[in-house]
């Protein structure tokens, strides 16, 4: 039996605004009978001032989905659509003292209907998920959704973005596909948190690279079943050594390159790296 | 608040009995049966008469009998000894619907070269024997088919494919799980050549199973190390589990048919009521060709992890094959075998009883699981009506 707060209980066993608003002003409505879960969402707003005065959901779902539907409708009663539009899954996911890791779909579930609402509200159309390229065709999950989750919330790893998106959950054949999107996003895209530093001094410059193959190089590395390990760090010589997957791979040449010039990006041009 | 247990398929309370004749063996007997002393030696003797009563219950022979860890380790060893004893042949047939330690295990060898044909179900969840006979061929090893589905309990006719396979010379093993202690089972007289069984499904104890082989078949140990189980399944016997395994048969031997019928009645009584009560429930499986204790039923546009919480509320303990209730994403690849629509497995609920469940219990549940559809159902976005609009 899955692990849930008691707040999840609470919300699932007396689910507040339930049910459909008539007439309502925005309609917001996600998921599929066939996936297993979905949401519909309809608001009531104030036209002046764009504050949504009422919201109510109904769920086909779990009791965490439920839950996560009835949490979304209490944060976002009273809020400016654009102060909802704040609102992230984490926050839903928050709000119920946590959900567990393989039901965070369903948060993530409650934020899309959001979207899908206040999209629908200003008469953008939805980008259907249909639309983009479907990864995952057992879950109906695009690439689409895949990045954007994965950026949302820091996710590293296939498994994480199973938990988030159900994507990989069903046959498994999606699974190297997603590990390709997830190395493209981490490797290419610019580190958020990191800013280019400038003349460093020697432990500053140590401790830079040490973070930078932490927090960007190696999880990437990781979810592709391999890893590297920093040997040593010799003025500009960053000496590295190759684990699990990355040990005898074809492309570890490419690797190599991508982390070189990622560091030489963020630290400084003349950084060399090498291989044990 | 009471419980209602009604996950019998899932596990089975310990009978009193049962706990009773162990406690000596857990407290004051608690040798090794290897040991050259009495005090362990003896246990032995005790050892064998528990496995005369398991085999009095399926019509095997002692000797036939090899106690093992459960159901999984007997279902693994029955797959691991044909494909070690006939390397040559590299085809096992299989179903659709088996139990993951079988399904899981030929998957395995799947990945070691072998050729797995996995026969498909009607929709009601019953095999077509030509299939089976279209997909026997020379390089057929072993045919691996459960006596008893334990999703939905239907009844597989075993004795019809174990004349097919004799005839033919091939390996025939059932996973006999669900099956044993619930229906009368005479091995004397069915052709199976390797038998499951497990004990915690018969109200003995967890981890205790045993692997019936048919005198004259070859076999291939999985478990290796000393001379236990005549060489069959090394490491030290566990004793108490052995002599309450023993016990458990024995009274269902003496109650199988008092129990067909009782607990049929209940469970028949829940199905009709329930089906009266809540519009929009079907029932999943071969409701003529059943274990008398199982019904499975699909409660449209609601979820099945819902309403097992809902009703854990009041106490009342049952499973589903919604895939939300465990940690893979995939609802049940029984009920999807069978081809129940997508709409209904996800709200499908498993009832298996016990010979200790009670009319009144079955009257609670008859009394609030309609209230807790109709909510869940007012909480839907799906209705029948919107469902039609949307196909
Ligand atoms: S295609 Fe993604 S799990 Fe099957």
């Amino acid at each position: 039996m899955w692990d849930y707060t008691d707040k999840v209980k609470e919300f699932f066993l007396n689910p507040k605004n339930i049910g459909e608003i008539d007439n309502p002003d925005a309609v917001g409505e996600v998921g599929s009978i066939i996936c297993g879960d979905a949401l519909r969402l309809t608001l009531k707003v104030d036209k002046e001032t764009n504050r949504i005065i009422d919201a109510r959901f109904q769920t086909f779902g779990c009791a965490s989905a439920i839950a996560s539907s009835s949490a979304l409708t209490e944060l976002i009663k009273g809020k400016t659509l654009d102060e909802a539009l704040q609102i992230s899954n984490q926050d839903i996911a928050d709000f119920l003292g946590g959900l567990p890791k393989e039901k965070m779909h369903c948060s993530v579930m409650g934020r899309e209907a959001l979207e899908a609402a206040i999209n629908n509200y200003k008469g953008i159309p939805t980008v259907v998920e249909e639309e983009g390229r479907v990864v995952c065709q057992c879950f109906n999950v695009t690439e689409e959704k895949i990045r954007k989750v994965a950026m949302e919330n820091h996710l590293t790893t296939v498994d994480d973005i199973t938990n988030y998106t159900k994507a990989g959950g069903g046959c498994g054949e999606c699974k190297s596909e997603i590990e390709a999107i997830l190395r493209d996003i981490w490797l290419i895209k610019k580190p958020e948190k990191l800013t280019k530093q400038k003349k460093l001094t020697n432990l500053q410059k140590i401790a830079l690279i040490q973070e930078i193959i932490e927090k960007e190089i190696r999880p990437a590395l990781q979810s592709d079943g391999g890893d590297i390990e920093i040997i040593d760090i010799e003025g500009n010589k960053v000496v590295i050594a190759m684990r699990g997957m990355c040990t005898g791979c074809v492309m570890s040449g490419v690797t190599i390159d991508s982390i070189q010039n990622k560091l030489r990006e963020f630290v400084g041009e003349e950084i060399t790296v090498e291989v044990q | 608040m009471n419980t209602i247990y009604l996950d019998n398929n899932a596990t089975t309370k310990v009978a009193p009995e049962v706990i009773e004749e162990m406690i000596p063996y857990l407290s004051i007997f608690y040798g090794n049966p290897s040991s050259m002393h009495t005090f362990g030696g003896q246990l032995l003797k005790k050892i064998e008469e528990a496995r005369e009563k398991v085999a009095l219950l399926i019509g095997a022979d002692p000797e036939e009998i090899i106690f093992t860890s459960g159901g999984t380790e007997s279902d693994n060893t029955a797959i691991f000894s044909a494909a070690e004893l006939y390397p040559t042949k590299k085809h096992i047939i299989t179903t659709r619907v088996e139990h993951p330690a079988v399904r899981n295990f030929c998957k395995h060898l799947a990945r070691r070269g072998y050729r797995i044909t996995f026969l498909p179900v009607n929709n009601q969840g019953q095999l077509n024997i030509d299939d089976l006979l279209k997909a026997i061929d020379d390089d057929t090893l072993l045919v691996s088919v459960m006596f008893a589905n334990n999703e939905v309990g239907n009844i597989f006719p075993i004795q019809e494919i174990g004349e097919i396979l004799r005839e033919r010379h091939i390996l025939f093993h059932t996973d006999a799980v669900q099956a044993v202690g619930k229906i009368p089972i005479d091995l004397k007289k069915l052709p199976v050549d390797m038998l499951s069984l497990s004990g915690h499904k018969l109200h003995a104890p967890k981890g205790i199973g045993v692997l019936y082989i048919r005198k004259g078949t070859r076999f291939f140990p999985y478990i290796r190390g000393g001379h236990q189980e005549k060489g069959r399944r090394a490491g030290t016997e566990n004793v108490p589990s052995i002599i309450g395994l023993g016990k458990a048969c024995e009274l269902a031997i003496q109650n199988i048919n008092i129990e067909y019928n009782y607990i049929s009645k209940l469970r028949d009584k829940l199905e009709t009521s329930l089906i009266k009560l809540c519009p929009d429930v079907r029932i999943n499986g071969d409701p003529q060709n059943r274990l008398p204790n199982t019904t499975n039923l699909s409660f449209e546009y609601i979820e099945g992890e819902a309403i097992l919480l809902r009703m854990n509320e009041y106490g009342i303990c049952a499973s589903s094959g919604s895939a939300c209730t465990s940690g893979s994403l995939e609802p049940s690849h029984v009920l999807r075998a069978m081809g129940v629509p997508f709409t209904a497995i996800h709200g499908s609920i498993r009832f298996s009883l016990s010979r200790y469940n009670t009319e009144e219990e079955i009257d609670k549940v008859i009394e609030i699981l309609p209230g807790i559809v109709n909510d869940l159902r007012l909480l839907s976005p799906f209705g029948r009506d919107r469902l039609i609009r949307k196909h």
